[in-house]
């Protein structure tokens, strides 16, 4: 209170400048802590991609034969295919996980009742927080087996469709462990933050399209398609870039799904699949030492840089749109 | 049903448009057929060789093609495409449960088995075969989990307080922005880079507790700033007026006005972001490592995780394979019912504690 009282013998600054704040000692040492934990973030930031890029330097040494990951090959043979993996994966997630996102989204923002749609955001939320060594279990020892009779039918009717084909031998994957499973995992990991935005955003839709549209006589599909999908468009881009961030980088359900292999293939339904980042990370790590580390932590920088740029462009999408903050 | 009573007064109004319980109809009436369809293919006439999915899916296919015939003829080809999509968002929501349904039921059934006093008292030291427990995992688990949030909810409450409070012009608008970035680092990625800062300063190789805890900590803050900025953000303007208005200094305000007001709302965040760090297992095992003692010193010797138990029991599992995978499912079922906990409780505090809006 002192200080506010003796505020006034501060002369005034000149005409035109707003009268200073008074400092107080406080608020100083506050506002000092709180910028400092922002500072923390960016610091971290830069600290992840500095110390990877320090340890992962003796991978792309040119004699690689005492690389126990490596084993004589050059880095960027060695990752390739497994670049190829993460991005397949991805993309299979996203495919089969957008159309269902958006429909989830859809039917919570105007389908469902508005007492419903609670509960069913709920049970979507939940998804989201069951853990991803759950999912992995899941699918490699319910999911998997599961889908052995399905991948033969797929196989049998539609085997000339070369996505669905097998090289070799006739069979299909006889344990359901396919790069096909492991997208399907993905993909149901994926759908709750995807679902997330889009209903976000499907619900700031204005009001007055929606009712225009209705007034004209519109069904609701056709109100859907002339005023909320338009508007929802950079939404519904943000929220798949998001969902490939986090297919990319998942680790666990294709781990466990899948064996670690550096196989190039757009075959679905095979029994030696590609593998991808993560999970070739975390299966050869404890079997790694010395530059074999490096390597593994070279990838991990890709892997980085890739989803960083993913995560940066959605971000980016977003911020564009000012009136959008909930992306969370 | 209200079609029939309807009927007598015909009105242009409603002419032209399916009776309100027909879809419904039709819907039971294709999964009628596709039954009988399975039924009739499943030449073993062992009921428990009925493929339930195939009918679902059968019947979902017959439903579409009919509702869509039955309302262009007696509708419009527009009302028809209407009632096609709305099928459609219906059916992607139901498609959406199935997986949900099926992971918490098989948890359940198979992580029963093993829910016994000696998985919670015993560790895997000198075990081999069945028997053992996971103690060790749990008490790895609840340090490491406990370590992370210390560190990270004040830098991340902090932090939001920034930038809802303090935060101006460019500083503030970067770091939203890395923090959203921040919330996509894949997680072995996190775990990675802990590594890499340990094993360049201390020794190469070297795992342990805190290790853990740290690269929990680097995915949890972001969480934090998110969801604790949102609470923020909702605390009325009037409130801090009111406060400014009788001279208290800004960092009292939001010591004792903004703070107790949004302290329900950041308790809710705290709680979902450690049920989302807290299965966490890629940059566990990089980090706190695998290990079958018990071990409650964080700073030294590696660490068991439940998430890391579970992974490491299914994927390097002994001689008697079922007994791992049993002891797998358990840690699962644990690591679930932790999780769900932490969850309800967060929205029963949210809801409970919820800062009155109205009748201010």
């Amino acid at each position: 209170m002192t200080t506010t009282m003796t505020e006034p013998e501060a002369p005034p600054a000149e005409p035109g400048t707003p009268p200073k704040a008074v400092k107080r000692l406080g608020d100083r040492i506050f506002s000092g802590t709180a910028l400092g934990s922002g500072l923390v973030i960016l610091v971290t930031l830069a600290a992840v991609a500095l110390f990877l890029v320090i340890q992962s330097l003796p991978a792309f040494q040119a004699d690689t034969s005492d690389n126990n990951i490596l084993k004589g090959e050059s880095f960027w043979t060695w990752v390739g295919p497994i670049v190829f993996g993460t991005v397949w994966a991805a993309a299979i997630a996203l495919v089969i996980a957008t159309p269902i996102a958006l429909g989830i989204a859809l039917f919570i923002s105007h389908y469902a009742p508005r007492k419903l749609a609670g509960v069913i955001g709920y049970v979507i939320d939940l998804l989201a927080a069951v853990p991803s060594v759950v999912f992995g279990l899941w699918g490699a020892l319910t999911f998997a087996p599961v889908l052995v009779p399905f991948y033969r039918w797929l196989n049998e009717n539609l085997g000339w469709i070369p996505l669905f084909a097998v090289d070799d031998g006739t069979a299909t994957s006889g344990s359901g462990k396919t790069i096909l499973t492991a997208g399907l995992v993905l993909a149901v990991m994926i759908l709750p933050i995807m679902t997330a935005i889009c209903r976000e955003i499907f619900l700031q839709t204005p009001k007055l399209h929606e009712e225009a549209a209705l007034a004209l006589g519109a069904t609701r599909w056709e109100m859907i398609r002339m005023a909320v999908l338009p508007f929802a468009r950079s939404g519904i881009v943000s929220a798949a870039m998001l969902g490939l961030g986090r297919a990319l980088g998942e680790t666990m359900a294709v781990a466990m799904v899948l064996a670690p292999s550096s196989l190039v293939t757009f075959q679905l339904l095979s029994t030696v699949n590609p593998s991808t980042i993560p999970a070739t990370i975390a299966l050869r790590f404890p079997e790694a030492h010395g530059d074999g580390t490096a390597t593994l932590v070279a990838a991990g920088l890709i892997l980085f840089i890739v989803t960083f740029a993913v995560n940066f462009l959605a971000r980016w999408i977003v911020a564009r749109r000012a009136e959008f903050s909930g992306a969370n | 049903m209200s079609a029939p009573a309807a009927a007598p007064r015909l009105s242009t109004l409603t002419s032209g448009r399916l009776p309100q319980g027909m879809p419904w109809i039709l819907l039971a009436f294709a999964m009628f057929i596709s039954g009988v369809v399975f039924a009739l293919v499943n030449t073993t006439g062992d009921p428990a060789q009925f493929n339930i999915a195939g009918t679902l899916v059968l019947g979902m296919v017959i439903y579409l093609v009919a509702i869509t015939v039955v309302s262009s003829i007696a509708e419009s080809r527009r009302h028809a495409t209407d009632r096609l999509m709305t099928a459609l968002v219906a059916g992607a929501f139901v498609l959406a449960l199935v997986p949900l349904v099926s992971v918490l039921y098989t948890v359940v059934v198979e992580g029963f088995a093993r829910m016994d006093g000696e998985f919670f008292s015993f560790s895997m030291r000198n075990i081999v075969g069945a028997g053992g427990g996971a103690v060790h995992a749990i008490w790895g688990t609840v340090l490491i989990t406990l370590t992370a949030t210390v560190i990270s909810v004040p830098i991340g409450i902090m932090t939001a307080i920034y930038l809802v409070e303090y935060g101006r012009g460019k500083v503030a608008k970067t770091i939203t922005f890395l923090v959203d970035v921040m919330t996509g680092i894949p997680s072995i990625v996190a775990g990675l880079f802990i590594y890499a800062v340990f094993s360049l300063f201390i020794k190469p190789g070297i795992s342990f507790g805190f290790m853990g805890a740290l690269a929990l900590t680097v995915l949890m803050i972001p969480v934090v700033v998110r969801g604790t900025e949102e609470m923020l953000r909702i605390v009325p303007n009037e409130l801090r007026e009111a406060a400014y208005a009788l001279g208290v200094p800004r960092w009292l305000t939001i010591l004792k006005v903004v703070l107790p007001t949004a302290i329900a709302g950041i308790t809710t965040t705290v709680m979902l972001a450690i049920s989302r760090v807290i299965g966490e297992t890629a940059p566990l095992v990089l980090t706190a490592g695998i290990t079958p003692n018990l071990n409650v010193n964080l700073f030294d010797d590696p660490m068991m995780t439940l998430p890391v138990f579970a992974f490491f029991s299914y994927d390097q599992p002994g001689v008697d394979v079922q007994a791992y995978l049993d002891r797998a499912w358990a840690a699962a079922l644990t690591l679930i019912l932790i999780v769900m906990v932490l969850n309800l409780g967060a929205r029963l505090i949210a809801k409970i504690f919820a800062p009155k809006m109205t009748g201010r």
